[in-house]
């Protein structure tokens, strides 16, 4: 199985659409910091203008941890795009060159050949995400430098000391690993259906918007099907960051404010992970190879 | 590890009446037939007559819809892996990564083999298909013959017992066809091997093929032994009675049963001349009469007909 998935990652990386992804999210990340490093006071300005009059805030509000939590918010977003690209090509693509044959005459079941390919998408998915950690925390640390995180929520607002902080991010980056393999695991379902790469790249996406509509309209009927849709869940990596109070009304270090929500939506991730493989070996298995 | 090249007087090949079916297309109709260790198998046909097709069944790509196939004396159903760890094989098209370098398409396929191929057994297998002195180059930069020679290596890298090659000389010049021809007599003859290779055209085949079969909208038209098919002592003649069944009977039924080529799309013997006069009287005896007899000059005469006609 392990020769598999190496001759799937190396032809992932030997391929030049493949950096695409990755430089996209350098570039959108630097051209954010800069335009923060630049102006970046005047942006923490207009955060605060709510509350300037009721709070008085020390400290270097606009510090590492505060960018890469507005990069986040910015990007996980649009790198499920990102994602589509690769995965949804994954076997269409072969379809379309005419290689799925030559994959599935060697002597492994297309079983094997489809996990692998889908363990391989999730290894450049888990990849990509370590990437933009890694520009996105790491590197904004080391411009703006660190301090307490400083939260502004819909009706209230979070303080969580600097040294509380990491283990959140490595939680955060963690569950956005689940969604995005999510995404990785559609994409690959719908690249299974095809055989050409473009239907199942614009049908990821596609379903991804068609879906994020659903989960954030409050109509009643969509509120029935709000909680098993995957896009419900995809942006509760923020759970990491909202943090319980005692009965002073001070935080509590190193909690997490709904810790079942986050089980819940990593359940439900993981189960549309498991649900668009299966699909995806059973499709795969009964079609007939005609490219 | 040990490798048996050799399956002396056994079926490496057994194909018992498949049939693929597309909708309401009969793709593959029924067809049978067995290819015997060591040989060269010509497997002829139009395009669009079902070689293809065939071909993937044999290689599991496509699950025909009645029919059974035995490879190795395996079921491929059942034994899928056990008996592609030893078949290397092209299909139509060479359909290749342009991103990757010859050798670096011969690496990875030498990756998913479970026997262990080294960089001595790659390069002897850029040697074989002439592609050594290209061997850095991107497949993009490739001919379609230079693809097709590397289609050609990835199927032979793992040295495979049996060679399926379909359609191989599509896209090359003529003396890269020379260059096929030699390799698959090289391959039956000094290692061994079998070889089942499609194509269109007779020509291509008949000079490599120790067997022919010839098949046209998914039928088997004809088969047999190269030499014999093609022996010009011997006329390749279209009878027209008054009663076919009966002249099938007497044909079937007598001495005339190996001159037999087909009974499909009308009743083709090859026959040797000087027995033309006894079959006549034969069916004759049988109150059957002989209408007309058409002659065709040679086998591709007759592929022609049978495959533009029939």
């Amino acid at each position: 199985m392990w020769s598999l998935i190496k001759v799937e990652l190396y032809k992932i990386f030997s391929r030049p659409r493949t950096y695409i992804a990755f430089g996209a999210i350098a570039a959108l990340i630097v051209v954010i910091q800069l335009g923060l490093k630049i102006d970046g006071d005047s942006y923490a300005s207009f955060l605060m203008k709510d509350i300037n009059d009721t709070l008085t805030v020390d400290g270097k509000v606009l510090n590492g941890y505060l960018i890469c939590y507005i990069l986040l918010q910015l990007l996980l977003v649009h790198v499920p795009l990102l994602v589509a690209l690769i995965a949804a090509d994954m076997i269409s693509g072969e379809a379309n060159l005419g290689t799925l044959r030559l994959l599935f005459t060697t002597p492994y079941s297309r079983t094997r050949w489809v996990l692998a390919k889908f363990i391989a998408a999730s290894i450049y998915t888990i990849l990509l995400l370590i990437w933009l950690a890694f520009l996105a925390l790491f590197v904004s640390m080391w411009i703006f430098g660190t301090d307490d995180l400083f939260l502004m929520k819909s009706n209230y607002v979070v303080l969580i000391e600097q040294n509380d902080v990491l283990w959140r991010y490595v939680g955060a980056f963690v569950f956005a690993s689940f969604a995005l393999l999510t995404v990785t695991s559609l994409g690959f379902l719908l690249s299974s259906l095809s055989s050409n790469s473009i239907g199942p790249i614009v049908g990821t996406m596609s379903a991804i918007v068609f879906f994020t509509i659903l989960s954030t309209l409050n109509i009643p009927l969509f509120t029935l099907v709000k909680p098993y849709l995957f896009t419900t869940h995809m942006n509760n990596w923020k759970e990491f960051f909202d943090i319980q109070v005692n009965a002073n009304n001070e935080a509590i270090t190193g909690s997490i404010l709904n810790i079942p929500k986050i089980k819940t939506s990593l359940v439900v991730l993981t189960l549309h992970i498991i649900l668009f493989v299966s699909a995806s070996i059973i499709i795969i298995k009964k079609k007939d190879i005609l490219s | 590890m040990f490798r048996v090249f050799c399956y002396y007087s056994m079926s490496v090949i057994k194909v018992q009446n498949i049939s693929k079916h597309f909708g309401s297309l009969k793709a593959v109709d029924d067809l049978s037939f067995e290819v015997q260790a060591g040989q060269v198998f010509g497997f002829l046909g139009q395009n669009g007559s079902g070689k293809s097709t065939t071909i993937r069944m044999l290689l599991s790509l496509i699950h025909p819809t009645s029919g059974q196939i035995e490879i190795f004396g395996k079921r491929i159903e059942k034994d899928r892996e056990a008996i592609l760890e030893q078949v290397g094989a092209i299909i139509e098209r060479p359909d290749l990564y342009p991103y990757l370098s010859a050798r670096e398409h011969l690496e990875l396929f030498a990756k998913v083999r479970k026997q262990k191929i080294g960089e001595a057994d790659i390069n002897a297998t850029l040697e074989k298909v002439g592609l050594a002195h290209r061997a850095k180059d991107k497949v993009q930069t490739f001919s379609l013959g230079m693809k097709q020679r590397l289609g050609i290596g990835i199927a032979l890298v793992h040295n495979p017992s049996l060679i399926i090659l379909d359609e191989p000389t599509n896209g090359l010049d003529p003396q890269g066809i020379a260059d096929i021809r030699q390799l698959i007599q090289y391959l039956a003859k000094e290692e061994g091997k079998t070889v089942l290779v499609s194509s269109h055209l007779l020509s291509e085949i008949e000079q490599v093929a120790h067997q022919i079969l010839i098949i046209h909208q998914g039928k088997k038209m004809v088969e047999g032994v190269t030499k014999e098919l093609l022996d010009p002592e011997k006329r390749i003649v279209q009878i027209k009675t008054s009663d076919d069944a009966n002249a099938l009977k007497v044909i079937v039924g007598g001495s005339f049963s190996n001159y037999l080529l087909s009974r499909s799309e009308g009743i083709y013997l090859k026959i040797p001349t000087r027995e033309i006069p006894l079959l006549n009287e034969s069916l004759v005896n049988a109150e059957v009469a002989l209408l007309g007899i058409e002659t065709k000059n040679s086998l591709e005469d007759y592929f022609l007909q049978i495959t533009s006609n029939a």
